[in-house]
């Protein structure tokens, strides 16, 4: 009987690394997309029957007393997880992707806790035990700074507090003093024996990389967080990666690898985006308005604006119109009347596309997510690459919402914060819209757009979302 | 400003440097213009289709002696005694080595802009008139050659037999190239081409033709192609001899500004051809042209019967078009030149696209501008920026590679050490961070989201951990722990699939 069970958890845990593997795989294409969300939950359900039925059959004494415990903790869990999944609007998905990860690092700190008082130091021989003690504070370690890196994160993202990234002078050393700090602990904590010897340097470990965590990402500005929410997806997994190696199994080793090395290459992909280092995005300081523009402040001249019904008026002579929206866009939640304007023009004969840039919003493919959202047909969207050398030949350009990604300066000026990064070239274009609630907020880099004191560059000042509106009364 | 539009003063020239249409938009840009009486007749453009774009039609001292007179090539010297010291002249020049024309303009006071000069960079397209006029050249010289091909295009099979479909050699893929391999192919013959810049095979093959190596690679700076030195040229003739042999129409597109056509086509190679065969020499001038037998202006025919077609006015052929783009690439500088849109020429001698089409400003002779070295030539482009990272002082492979040193030590450190039951641990941890990185590698940039939410989701497997662990029941803070982490995973699995979900159903309507 037991035997059976240990073949049947090992299939299980085959199966479902098999199918978390197919489901990553199927993620990264538009038509297996679904499918390998399916195969996801097929992997996780399987895990979890496994795990639940072998670790039931395996202590049959106190068996009702634990299936009710899960019962009622998994149903819990999962009536709130549904209801936030449920309830979220689109334009708040990288405050729920933050949000979940806190709670699996969390959830990584308590196991790891739990790993320690059930097998204390002690517990295992020789190297066994040095090791043993090393993945827990490695697992409670990395969980911790996943648990408040991810709180800050998603308190940032949903402007909670402050974008502005934290400046605390000499801010690298005291990362790097934390980290050893923690190292030590470790070093500490796999030499002790016993539960109370052990629990100091745990708890100082605990302690210091919930400090880290939060520390890190406070000096992080709000331009970079698409690459921090990906990084603490990817920190997550690691976490998971070593509960597997203190409680030895395979099953979390291996999903929690996967999710952490596909999460880092995701992050990888992302910088490259924004043609920015790995290293300049971690250690932070990237977005401070009060630095920007290489210190010295330019005189960009004086701006036009432009009323709803002009800009009618100059889109019903147009051929072509590209949109490129931003962050702003989203939170006017003007993306449905962007998608009724674009239907609007496509039946007046107007070839309107969209150019996405890389990190448009609050995190990858945000954008193409509220355009979907809001039904814009999928061929009438285009990454940068794709319509960059195109805005020469285009009529109109509405910029909604968007500001660093159209940001000339990031060519012209090398002192600019976001110098080196590439940009959507609107001004190339005949004419361009600006929308923008006023002149007087920048960018979350905080840096100037000259853009918008361009000649052939015209604003249209207020709410996204009701000038688009005006916009279609207009026409 | 007025802007004076002329009848050509050259009898076979049919085109017209503005249409009704460029007109109006020249009226944008607060200019007044006016046009020569029947100026655009030959184009099928009316006196009242100009008056009705907001032109006013006078007789032709008035046009030319106006501020700005656009027309297609430099006048004749009748027409140029009208225009008055300090006005514009915008045409086609050949500034190349002309030097008595520049002074011609120098001594005249006026400011003369070269159309044919404008730098090849993508910013400049929209206003390069070679570039509007070979394209309506390389259509119209398929159009002739089927004109004078006794067969068809397309290959058939019917009642009567099967007939063989054309087959069109193209040399030179510059845009007359391309334009003349996408009409033959649209047309149903089988198009191969040859250029001596390798890059453009993929715009060949983009257009359904075949790239015709040839043992010579060049690399362009410019945009154009160079002149080939002795023992190249030798290299390049044999192709192109041993490929007419196999085709039975040849379109040659080669011209080199400033230059004599170079020889592509030699009279070798047009006795190897099959009879009825045509040959298209687009560079066909009286300077000599791409085949050694043509004549400008006529069609030749060999006594092997190959057809050589050598008509220098291609564009002419197809007036209203021609005029339209033209008119276009026009309109296009002035925006360039008029940046207030007030009809206030006001040339930027810093912009590289007006300086280089300056001949002469106010009289003051700027001929030759300076080099431009934005590259057409993708491969020009991959160098220049491979070359740029050198300035900066180069790390030692020590500086660059020590802390991937350091985490190899570790990593076999750490492996060595460890207690046997572990290895099986480290060979699944490193199979599955290879795995998780390769089965992302393809990522489409829509999906990050999603994708980010699922791995967020399959991350909730922490949750195996918490259920072993919640059978501690001797230990009441271990039960407790258990219970709030499984809990939390639980969010995170059901929250995270769910979200995935319904944004992936928002993709698939929208791709419906």
């Amino acid at each position: 009987m037991l035997e059976m069970l240990t073949q049947f958890e090992m299939l299980a845990y085959i199966l479902a690394g098999l199918l978390f593997i197919l489901a990553l795989a199927g993620l990264s294409q538009q038509k297996t997309a679904n499918r390998g969300n399916k195969f996801g939950i097929c992997g996780m359900a399987l895990a979890l029957v496994a795990v639940i039925v072998v670790t039931l059959a395996g202590n049959a004494e106190i068996a009702a007393q634990t299936a009710g415990l899960m019962v009622v903790g998994i149903a819990i869990g999962a009536a709130i997880g549904v209801w936030r999944a449920v309830k979220v609007q689109m334009t708040e998905m990288p405050q729920l992707v933050a949000m979940l990860h806190q709670f699996v690092g969390l959830a990584a700190v308590l196991v790891g806790f739990n790993s320690f008082f059930i097998e204390p130091g002690g517990h295992f021989q020789g190297a066994m035990n040095a090791y043993h003690l090393g993945e827990v504070g490695l697992a409670i370690f990395i969980g911790a700074v996943t648990f408040t890196g991810s709180i800050v994160a998603f308190l940032k993202l949903s402007a909670k507090i402050s974008g502005k990234p934290l400046m605390i002078p000499g801010r690298n050393a005291i990362n790097a003093i934390m980290v050893l700090v923690c190292l030590a602990c470790i070093g500490w904590l796999i030499n002790t024996t016993g539960v109370e010897a052990g629990l100091v340097p745990l708890i100082i470990i605990t302690v210091v990389s919930l400090v880290l965590g939060a520390h890190l990402v406070l000096a992080i500005g709000g331009g970079d967080m698409p690459v921090v929410v990906s990084m603490l997806n990817s920190y997550s997994g690691w976490a998971a990666a070593m509960a597997g190696f203190t409680l030895g199994n395979d099953l979390l080793i291996i999903t929690g690898s996967l999710v952490g090395s596909s999460g880092a290459y995701l992050s990888y992909i992302m910088c490259k985006g924004m043609n920015r280092s790995f290293a300049s995005v971690i250690l932070g300081g990237f977005g401070d308005g009060a630095t920007a523009g290489g210190g010295e402040q330019k005189d960009y001249g004086t701006h036009t604006e432009i009323t709803a019904e002009e800009t009618a008026a100059a889109l019903k002579a147009a051929k072509t119109v590209v949109i490129t929206p931003g962050y702003g866009m989203a939170v006017a939640q003007a993306q449905f009347p962007v998608a009724d304007l674009t239907r609007k023009l496509k039946e007046r004969g107007v070839d309107v596309k969209f150019g996405i840039h890389p990190v448009a919003g609050r995190m990858p493919g945000h954008m193409n997510v509220l355009l979907a959202e809001a039904k814009v047909p999928y061929d009438a969207v285009f990454e940068m690459d794709e319509i960059n050398d195109d805005f020469g030949e285009v009529d109109e350009v509405l910029v909604i919402g968007a500001n660093d990604t159209v940001n000339p300066s990031a060519l012209t000026e090398p002192g600019s914060p976001i110098a080196g990064m590439p940009v959507l070239k609107v001004w190339e274009a005949n004419h361009v819209i600006a929308f923008k609630r006023s002149m007087g907020n920048a960018g979350y880099a905080g840096v100037v757009n000259p853009l918008f004191y361009n000649d052939n560059t015209d604003m249209l000042l207020g709410d996204a979302k009701g000038s688009v509106e005006a916009i279609i009364a207009a026409l | 400003m007025r802007i004076g539009i002329p009848k050509e003063p050259y009898e076979a020239q049919t085109l017209v440097a503005a249409s009704p249409d460029t007109v109006g938009k020249l009226i944008k840009l607060g200019y007044d213009v006016c046009v020569e009486s029947g100026a655009g007749v030959s184009a099928s453009y009316f006196d009242d289709a100009y008056e009705a774009a907001g032109a006013s039609i006078l007789p032709k001292e008035d046009v030319w002696s106006s501020d700005i007179v656009t027309c297609l090539d430099t006048p004749t010297d009748a027409e140029l005694s009208l225009m008055k010291p300090g006005s514009t002249l915008i045409a086609r020049m050949s500034p190349w080595g002309n030097d008595e024309l520049i002074n011609k303009f120098h001594d005249m006071g006026i400011t003369a802009l070269a159309m044919d000069a404008v730098p090849r960079i993508s910013r400049a397209q929209s206003l390069d008139v070679r570039s509007s006029m070979m394209n309506v050249a390389g259509y119209r010289a398929v159009i002739e050659a089927a004109n004078e091909f006794g067969r068809t295009f397309t290959g058939q099979v019917t009642a009567a037999g099967k007939t063989q479909p054309a087959k069109v050699y193209v040399i030179g893929v510059g845009v007359a190239g391309l334009a003349a391999i996408g009409t033959a192919g649209s047309m149903g013959a089988q198009v191969s081409a040859t250029d001596v810049r390798p890059e453009v095979a993929d715009q060949v093959e983009s257009l359904g033709g075949t790239f015709v190596e040839i043992p010579v690679k060049q690399q362009s700076s410019d945009g154009y192609a160079k002149a080939l030195d002795e023992e190249q040229q030798k290299l390049t003739l044999a192709v192109y001899t041993e490929q007419a042999a196999l085709n039975d129409i040849v379109i040659t597109t080669a011209a080199v500004p400033g230059r004599p056509a170079p020889l592509l086509i030699t009279a070798e190679a047009v006795a190897g051809m099959k009879p009825g065969s045509i040959v298209v020499d687009m560079g066909a001038s009286p300077l000599g042209g791409n085949c050694e037998l043509s004549r400008p202006g006529e069609v030749v025919v060999t006594d092997n019967g190959v057809k050589i077609v050598g008509y220098t006015d291609l564009p002419s052929r197809m007036p209203g078009q021609a005029s339209q783009l033209f008119g276009q690439n026009i309109v296009n500088f002035l925006k360039l030149a008029t940046p207030e849109k007030d009809g206030v020429l006001k040339l930027d001698m810093e912009d590289e696209v007006q300086r280089g089409v300056a001949v002469t400003l106010d009289g003051d002779i700027m001929w030759p501008p300076p080099p431009v070295k934005v590259s057409a030539a993708p491969a020009a482009v991959a160098e220049a920026e491979a070359a740029e990272p050198e300035p900066k002082p180069e790390k030692s492979a020590f500086q660059k590679h020590w802390w991937k040193v350091l985490v190899g030590i570790l990593a076999v450190a750490l492996i060595v050490g460890a207690p046997p039951e572990m290895a099986n641990h480290f060979i699944v941890f490193m199979l599955a961070c290879v795995v998780g990185f390769y089965v992302i590698t393809n990522v489409t940039h829509s999906l990050h989201t999603p994708l980010m939410s699922e791995t967020n989701a399959i991350s909730g497997i922490i949750i195996v951990g918490a259920l072993l662990q919640i059978v501690n029941f001797d230990n009441p803070v271990v039960v407790v722990l258990a219970f709030i982490a499984m809990t939390i995973a639980s969010i995170n699995i059901f929250g995270g699939f769910l979200v995935t979900d319904r944004m992936l159903k928002m993709f698939e309507r929208s791709s419906e």
